[in-house]
């Protein structure tokens, strides 16, 4: 079935989505401008290699009119930042002298994506087949198993669970390796080197899903327990209709609609990383860029980081508010 | 109309159906010994209050029962040969094909993300084997049966009033030639000129497609206007049945009564409405003899201790000790 006529009606509803996109994202550049600039801390002491190095109020008034740190921070300096941002430039590292902050996150961006969206696939897949299942037969012993496991599964911290795992198939069993990203040393060929990079991303994917899977089974199963008690199924039963053909053409499409929100959250933090995760297993992506920032103070990278982590969470609505549009017709209008 | 429908095979019987519900380890009697017939063309209304046994009767009817709830004896036959009414996948020839529902579609009963005219014409494709576009076909001519322009029919129920959502939802119950049509409540939720011309569409389609209708309503007043015969159910029993003018112009049983006692009708000045005193029965524990003598102004003590059995009087039945055939309990009655 057409979707309601990608005429007036809904090019003008994405026009506005779209709209406030924009303005949410200028919202959050200048909510991450101020909060950086609050923070304690002066940038100038930072520069010059902290505290405990001893400077002179001469050398401090240089490095500030060198980085035009004695201007006023509206709209000098403001406009300065946004106007760096939308050209892609977001400063430069204090920890990692002379390296561009741009540069260091999409350096770290693709083993993160590979993690947390390799192990979001795999939970959307599991969590919500086995909990809309679970909702359909809502009681039945397959709801209670899944259930109980799932709720278990949910309130895991994830690094906990990534120890485990670690002690099991690495430690104890060496089948999988325990951290980083390639086996170090050997020089290899092409297709051994991926199969190595698989081999590094099992466990660390399986600690993110598992507790992931958790979530999706709990909110799919609900969904779908609320559709069923409602009185459309009634009448597709009425109609005659089999209970698959219930469950495909008058039962998924409504159960779908409060999972399509948790996908689109969840998706917008597939780049924040797994910051816990990360650590467990040394595993170089922006969750630990993340720590390395915080423990340096390195404010910059911390900046670019929660200004990428904005615009994600913001495309990611964005998704959902189009997704939403085509799944309930009543969202349309 | 009663005449000529009475004299011919009746289209269903219901002998003497029994249903509990079993809730939490309590089994619960929502219709107890339900008897009744019903003639091709004809229309009956079950009446009651909530937790009679009208709805639970015609669930049962169309073989829609929820699946805590055992049919514990009788049988409904539908043209002389048994329903397999507690077996869900038995019934699904059987439902829409043979008897469809109107249920009230002005609230949730259609789906919110399908077209009505693909809900319309989902049964044609599914029971019928109709190919896409003849069920589309079908679904406009079923459309302009019921007084929406079939260009309508690309609409979502949401871009509907609640009138024209009851239209599709009869649209929806004819589509595969049902001789039965349940109507579950169709006109509660609708203000009282859309409920006029809504029951004004069901009886003049009823006439035109020959189509037997079971009305289950509370209100009285909808069974007056739509039907040919009219059963009062109480506590899971019918205690009485009979035409509609007769029930109307004289009710034997006191429950019967007071129902009518409760239409206001300012044409005849009556315009307090007098309500029934007393509770609903606690099923669970439902009062011994008959249900209602608790609430009965004329309750005689032979009305605590006995059951009344449903007593033919003429074509009309009746179930009240106030109306015993037998000489004894006419002597009961006077001692």
């Amino acid at each position: 079935m057409a979707v309601g006529g990608l005429g007036g009606k809904t090019s003008r509803r994405i026009g506005s989505i779209l709209i406030r996109a924009v303005m949410t994202l200028l919202m959050v550049a200048t909510l991450n401008f101020i909060l950086f600039r609050v923070i304690p801390g002066d940038p100038a002491t930072l520069l010059l290699g902290g505290a405990r190095v001893s400077v002179n109020a001469e050398q401090i008034e240089a490095q500030r009119q060198n980085w035009g740190l004695d201007r006023p921070l509206f709209p000098d300096q403001m406009v300065d930042y946004l106007s760096a941002t939308l050209r892609g430039d977001l400063g430069y590292s204090f920890k990692f002298r002379g390296r561009h902050v741009a540069d260091l996150i999409l350096e770290r961006l693709p083993a993160t994506i590979a993690l947390v969206g390799l192990a979001q696939l795999a939970a959307i897949l599991c969590g919500v087949m086995l909990g809309l299942y679970a909702g359909w037969r809502r009681g039945g012993a397959f709801d209670r198993v899944a259930t109980g496991a799932s709720l278990a599964l949910y309130s895991t911290p994830s690094f906990w669970l990534a120890m485990i795992l670690v002690v099991i198939f690495s430690t104890t069993l060496g089948w999988l390796p325990g951290y980083g990203i390639y086996s170090p040393g050997a020089s290899i060929g092409a297709a051994d080197r991926f199969l190595d990079y698989l081999r590094h991303l099992a466990l660390p994917v399986s600690a993110v899903a598992l507790g992931l899977i958790g979530q999706y089974v709990v909110v799919a199963r609900a969904a779908m327990s609320d559709v069923v008690t409602e009185d459309y199924m009634v009448t597709a039963r009425a109609k005659g209709l089999t209970g698959g053909q219930m469950l495909m053409r008058h039962a998924f499409r409504n159960a779908m609609l409060p999972i399509v929100t948790l996908i689109s959250l969840n998706l917008g933090y597939v780049v924040a990383g797994a910051i816990t995760v990360e650590a467990v297993f040394a595993w170089p992506g922006i969750g630990g860029l993340t720590v390395e920032a915080l423990n340096a103070r390195d404010y910059p990278v911390l900046q670019g980081i929660f200004l990428l982590l904005g615009a994600s969470i913001v495309g990611a609505n964005l998704l959902a508010d189009v997704a939403y549009g085509i799944l309930d017709p009543r969202v349309r209008q | 109309m009663t005449n000529s429908s009475q004299d011919k095979a009746p289209l269903l019987e219901i002998d003497r159906l029994s249903v509990d519900y079993g809730l939490k380890g309590v089994s619960l009697r929502a219709i107890d010994d339900v008897s009744f017939a019903l003639r091709p063309g004809e229309a009956v209304g079950l009446v009651g209050e909530s937790g009679s046994g009208k709805t639970t009767t015609a669930m049962a009817i169309a073989g829609l029962l929820s699946p805590n709830a055992r049919v514990s004896s009788g049988v409904v036959r539908y043209r002389g040969n048994r329903l397999p009414i507690d077996d869900d996948a038995a019934m699904r020839p059987h439902r829409w094909s043979e008897t469809s529902v109107v249920f009230q579609g002005a609230m949730n009963a259609l789906n919110p993300v399908h077209r009505v005219m693909k809900q319309i014409a989902e049964p044609c494709v599914l029971k019928l084997g109709m190919s896409r576009s003849e069920a589309t076909a079908r679904a406009r001519e079923l459309l302009e049966l019921v007084g929406i322009p079939a260009d309508r029919g690309v609409a979502y129920p949401h871009e509907l009033s609640g009138g024209m959502r009851q239209r599709v939802m009869i649209a929806m119950a004819l589509a595969c030639r049902p001789s039965i049509i349940i109507g579950d409540e169709p006109t509660t939720a609708l203000d009282v000129i859309t409920q006029a011309q809504i029951l004004k569409l069901l009886g003049e389609l009823r006439s035109q497609l020959n189509l037997a209708l079971i009305l289950i309503t509370h209100d009285l007043s909808v069974v007056a206007e739509s039907c040919d015969r009219v059963m009062i159910m109480y506590a899971g029993r019918i205690v009485e049945d009979g035409t509609v003018a007769e029930i109307f112009a004289n009710p034997k049983h006191p429950y019967t009564r007071l129902l009518i006692d409760t239409i206001p009708n300012p044409a005849n000045g009556k315009k307090i409405i007098r309500p029934i005193p007393g509770d609903p029965p606690n099923l669970i524990s439902r009062p011994p003899g008959c249900a209602f003598h608790p609430r009965c102004p004329s309750a005689m003590g032979v009305c605590a201790t006995e059951v009344p059995g449903l007593d033919k009087f003429g074509r009309a039945r009746v179930a009240c000790h106030l109306h015993r055939s037998s000489q004894e309990d006419k002597v009961a009655i006077h001692a």
